[in-house]
């Protein structure tokens, strides 16, 4: 009866919202990103830290919203550890796609992420979905510092 | 002013006037509790608008054509009744607007445009919309005036003791919600607007959350202003209105520049004409109007004591009942309160929420309901509201409770 919405949250996702992981302050942080959402209030503060290539050496999170967007970010910082930067920005990609683009085959290279799929259901939760994402794409931008982004450009 | 005797009305029968309640979400019956962001609309007002467009179109004032008559005459006559319906002396008093936003706007750049300056203050209060914030900080950006605010109490009411410290020499507007659109909060409109005059001050309402749910008499209120929507209140969207006391009105210069508020132009210079229709440049929403009139129609059938006194209780009882819920939060005052209940709940977030209870046709709404100072105030990103209207049930409040407990399971 309830299909779409046991499909937007899966157990994983509600797992990961209830025991969000990589939840902390990454105390030597090279970058960190606040992001927000306006239109709701929601909030991620983001601390990346890369090595010597540039990858993700690690990458922490910490912040408050909702069920998606909490899941998003804790499944997101798990994929992106160790990453270099080209595959953190493929994976953007194709991330992107999986909650907008109602026709793509999920790529296989997004592994658990690909539970966040029915999130394309419901248009109004993409940015939710996409928040954390919106701040690791600023952190690699950024390089060093401090830096805001937000789901709602000024 | 509440406290006229309602009549008895069959509730039930009301709901067959409207027939988007027939309608089903995902499955479910619809159960419509957004009714504070815009009501739904009796098959009275769609067949008003039909009527307008089959029998009467034509633009107002100019032509000297029938139609153009039957139209003017129509427009004319809803001004006439939307004077009658907030109690002012004169139609002149009455500007049609796109709603309260743009009416609040209006009284920013005419009136204020004109009267304040550097160093003046507005005063607000912490639980305005938006709409009665936003036109403000513009103007005192433009001026160099200064915006305070009446303190919220921790249990959604204004706090009055802050208020005597407020009423300062400098304060020239003092414009304040009726009804607080997240908190429920009934304000003392006629006691506000006493201690504001007391200091030469003028007065604006909000009234998108009250005109359409109890009797609203602006000479009784004492208010300069009062600014509200059509769509809140039955009404078609896009149409709303503005009463300014007749000498306020007429102190004011024109804000949008165009035909229909002009005697003469020349190309150097024009002489514009009296309020109201110096205030309404272009062709206005003649159909919004006469759908407005329609709405008003409809709701002084039913009767606004009673409608106020069947709101009041399903907000209530949905605030009492939102108490059996682990972990909630229920905002707003525990005595009066309008048709809404706000609340925050420890297992779930309000847009999981809400996206949740629409897969069981339940309509919530979640957020910061255009209040982020407010939801700053009381230390949350946003709320679940439920806001009700006259075509709502106990029954569906009971629904609502189960879904919500569905909910908690789920999410925790």
């Amino acid at each position: 009866m309830t299909t779409e919405i046991e499909e937007l949250y899966q157990e994983v996702i509600l797992d990961h919202s209830r025991r969000p992981r990589n939840f902390g302050e990454l105390a030597d942080a090279a970058v960190r990103v606040h992001g927000d959402n306006p239109a709701c209030g929601d909030e991620i503060h983001l601390g990346v830290r890369f090595d010597a290539e540039g990858g993700l050496e690690d990458i922490k999170f910490t912040g408050h919203g909702c069920a998606i967007s909490q899941a998003s970010a804790s499944l997101m910082t798990m994929k992106l550890k160790g990453k270099s930067r080209v595959e953190v920005m493929e994976m953007l990609r194709a991330f992107h796609d999986l909650v907008t683009d109602e026709i793509s085959e999920a790529p296989k290279t997004l592994g658990d992420l690909r539970v966040m799929k029915g999130v394309r259901k419901f248009p109004q939760r993409v940015k939710c979905a996409m928040l954390a994402w919106r701040a690791v794409e600023q952190a690699l931008e950024q390089g060093a510092g401090e830096a805001n982004v937000s789901t709602e450009p000024e | 002013m509440h406290k006229i005797a309602a009549k008895a009305v069959d509730w039930h029968a009301v709901r067959e006037d409207f027939p988007i309640l027939r309608e089903q979400a995902h499955g479910h019956p619809l159960i419509y509790f957004d009714s504070a962001a815009t009501s739904q609309k009796p098959r009275a007002i769609i067949d008003a608008l039909r009527r307008y467009y089959e029998h009467e179109n034509a633009n107002v004032h100019r032509g000297l054509h029938t139609l153009s008559s039957r139209a003017t005459e129509a427009y004319e006559k809803s001004r006439q009744r939307v004077a009658e319906y907030v109690g002012a002396a004169s139609a002149d008093e009455i500007i049609f607007t796109r709603g309260t936003t743009e009416s609040i706007n209006l009284v920013a750049h005419a009136w204020g445009g004109k009267f304040i300056h550097e160093g003046d203050v507005i005063l607000l209060t912490e639980m305005e919309h938006h709409s009665n914030l936003v036109p403000w900080q513009l103007l005192a950006e433009r001026t160099g005036a200064r915006l305070r605010f009446v303190p919220v109490r921790d249990d959604g009411t204004l706090d009055l003791e802050q208020l005597s410290s407020l009423l300062t020499p400098e304060l020239k507007l003092f414009a304040f919600t009726h009804i607080s659109n997240s908190l429920g909060t009934i304000n003392p409109v006629a006691e506000l607007c006493e201690k504001a005059h007391a200091v030469g001050a003028l007065t604006l309402v909000d009234a998108a959350q009250s005109a359409g749910h109890l009797p609203i008499n602006v000479q009784e209120l004492g208010c300069d202003y009062l600014a509200f929507s059509g769509h809140k209140m039955c009404g078609p969207t896009g149409i709303g209105a503005l009463y300014g006391r007749a000498e306020v009105l007429d102190s004011m210069p024109p804000w949008h520049g165009g035909g229909e508020m002009i005697v003469s132009v020349t190309l150097e210079k024009s002489v514009f004409k009296r309020a109201p229709h110096r205030f309404e440049a272009g062709t206005p929403n003649i159909a919004g109007a006469i759908g407005l009139a329609a709405a008003i129609d409809y709701i002084e059938q039913i009767g606004r004591p009673a409608i106020f006194e069947h709101d009041t209780q399903l907000a209530h009882y949905a605030a009492e009942r939102l108490t059996e819920l682990t972990g909630m939060h229920v905002l707003g005052p525990t005595g009066e309160r309008g048709a809404l209940v706000g609340f925050v709940m420890d297992a779930v977030h309000p847009h999981d929420l809400t996206t949740f209870a629409d897969q069981y046709g339940l309509a919530l709404r979640g957020g910061h309901h255009c209040n982020q100072p407010l939801m700053r105030r009381f230390g949350v990103s946003g709320t679940t509201r439920a806001s009700f209207y006259f075509y709502n049930t106990t029954e569906e409040i009971d629904r609502m409770i189960e879904i919500l407990h569905r909910a908690v399971r789920f999410f925790s």
